[in-house]
């Protein structure tokens, strides 16, 4: 199977790093010329390959925006139509700017980028872990502790194949639910951040369900 | 990988956090930057390398102008580096921070450094009247025209971020003829090829996780700095920690002040409150220098070898702590802490 990272930053690396530890064809588009690029995965991750965004769209089972929030635009809403894409993205002061002109609705970031990338299957997911949690922790089904990554998506299909991926990757997935569920994941509400056991990110669904 | 023994460098940084009084009162800013000139001249007694002082524009930090407190240092101590960490050179002007500092350098003889960063807060954005959307062309500018200042010679630049300069003059002089400059860096491997095009020493600003991560970034910065045509340049790294006389005394001290200082910041993130169990494994495996002496060095000696850096900062006073175990901790940092990693490192 072949994951197309697009987005060559902090959290882009990481996944890429875990990808390639879980012995998946790796390709990486940024926005870095091919120098900067090139240098970078030599030292960070070298067996990844850095691939032209519209190859890599192409080539991929799997696409993970890892992109600032801001800057998703920069792909044309046609570009990813009929692809499975995880969107890692999330609104973030550091770098997204003014978060009115961002945000516009009432619908979660995921969702918009949904409406945007019409023809493309949208699935929340690896946006709530810090990108140090996702390196340092990462492990073997099974193990104690195993630390565990949400997922919302409408396509149960699809679903399960990021559930997949994502047990590979070392983490226990969970499903939330539905695109609109994945509110939950997003920064300001109560699994932003959190880096939790299956069991622990489970009672806290529950709580919130059962307060909601 | 590990350089001669004699050429790590120890420091200690601040933000200015406003400590506490033995009755738990909050000092006010005035009396909290005060505090850290007495902690810059104990270091100084003390024989610590460095002191780096960060800039912030919010209630919880009481440093906004790091060359000005740096500055009232200088007259007081004799041998310590006047650092920042960072300088937010995005909402700075590059012309008035090459000033300000080479006055520093002035004032110090030839103790100041500049460490150049984008930094993690956004309050100077709006307060200096910039755009967050221009983040990344503002400090990709400014580091340019920056790394031109430097040189000391009349510098002609144009760029969108700022009027052009046309064979302008800057001064004072130093009387080196070199500011002592570096590039902070928080693990974006931008940043990382960033400073080596320009030849900046690289300061990583490791707050979490394990300091293995940072690994392959020394090697990127390395191997770029090679790519670009450069001779190898020293690389620093600063954590977070708190030392007491024993582990959970350390602990006990540490834990309110940090998770005060963590959820203060999450909130306005959006993250949440940090868990006990969490601050535990930051500091059993990550990047919390937390502990007597001898955990602390012992950590400390570990990660400059896996890592291979030339400098250590410990940021200490993290959130509303004593002024009394700000002072205990940099009297433990230099009479003990440090020898014991020199020690360990031999």
């Amino acid at each position: 199977m072949t994951i197309g990272i697009i987005g060559t930053g902090k959290l882009g690396i990481v996944l890429a790093q875990l990808a390639v530890k879980a012995n998946y064809r790796v390709l990486m588009a940024g926005s870095d010329n091919n120098r900067h690029l090139a240098l970078t995965l030599s030292s960070l991750v070298p067996e990844a390959s850095a691939t032209p965004r519209d190859s890599l769209i192409e080539a991929s089972d799997i696409i993970i925006l890892a992109i600032p929030l801001s800057k998703y635009r920069t792909i044309k809403p046609d570009e990813l139509t009929d692809k499975l894409v995880i969107d890692a993205m999330n609104y973030w002061w550091e770098v997204d700017g003014d978060k009115e002109s961002l945000l516009y609705s009432s619908k979660n970031s995921s969702e918009q980028v949904q409406s945007y990338f019409k023809g493309a299957s949208i699935i929340k997911a690896l946006s709530h872990v810090g990108y140090h949690d996702l390196y340092d922790h990462a492990d073997q089904a099974g193990q104690l502790n195993r630390r565990a990554i949400a997922i919302a998506g409408d396509s149960p299909d699809n679903v399960a194949i990021v559930a997949k991926l994502i047990d590979t990757l070392g983490f226990d997935p969970v499903k939330v639910g539905d695109l609109a569920a994945g509110k939950i994941l997003e920064p300001g509400s109560a699994l932003f951040g959190a880096s939790l056991t299956k069991k622990e990110l489970q009672h806290v669904l529950n709580i919130k369900s059962t307060t909601q | 990988m590990i350089k001669s023994n004699k050429s790590i460098k120890f420091g200690l940084d601040s933000f200015g956090d406003i400590p506490v009084d033995d009755d738990g009162n909050l000092f006010t800013h005035a009396a909290a930057i005060r505090q850290v000139v007495d902690e810059a001249i104990l270091a100084d007694k003390l024989g610590i390398d460095a002191i780096a002082l960060g800039e912030h524009h919010r209630a919880d930090f009481s440093i906004s102008s790091p060359e000005t407190v740096l500055a009232g240092i200088a007259t007081k101590t004799k041998n310590i580096t006047l650092a920042s960490g960072v300088t937010v050179l995005s909402s700075d002007d590059p012309v008035r921070v090459f000033e300000r500092f080479a006055t520093l350098d002035a004032l110090s003889n030839g103790r100041a450094e500049v460490i150049l960063g984008r930094g993690s807060f956004t309050e100077s954005f709006p307060l200096f009247g910039y755009d967050m959307s221009d983040y990344e062309i503002l400090f990709e500018e400014k580091v340019e025209l920056f790394s031109k200042l430097l040189t000391e010679k009349p510098v002609s630049w144009s760029g969108t971020t700022r009027a052009s300069l046309d064979n302008a003059d800057v001064y004072p002089k130093t009387e080196s003829g070199h500011l002592k400059t570096m590039v902070g860096v928080g693990g974006s491997p931008r940043s990382v090829i960033r400073a080596a095009m320009y030849g900046f020493p690289m300061m990583l600003a490791i707050i979490g996780g394990s300091p293995e991560r940072f690994v392959p970034y020394v090697e990127l910065y390395q191997r770029a700095l090679k790519d670009f045509g450069k001779d190898p340049l020293p690389i620093g790294m600063h954590s977070p920690g708190f030392i007491a006389e024993t582990d959970e005394e350390a602990m006990e001290i540490a834990w309110p002040a940090h998770k005060t200082n963590f959820d203060r910041i999450g909130a306005s993130r959006g993250w949440r409150p940090m868990r006990y169990d969490h601050f535990k494994e930051e500091v059993a495996h990550g990047s919390l220098y937390i502990g007597s002496p001898e955990t602390v060095a012992k950590k400390i000696a570990s990660s400059i070898k896996t890592l291979g850096v030339e400098r250590f900062d410990l940021v200490y006073g993290g959130g509303p702590m004593s002024s009394s175990a700000r002072l205990n901790m940099i009297e433990l940092y230099g009479k003990e802490v440090i020898p014991r990693v020199k020690e360990l490192l031999a």
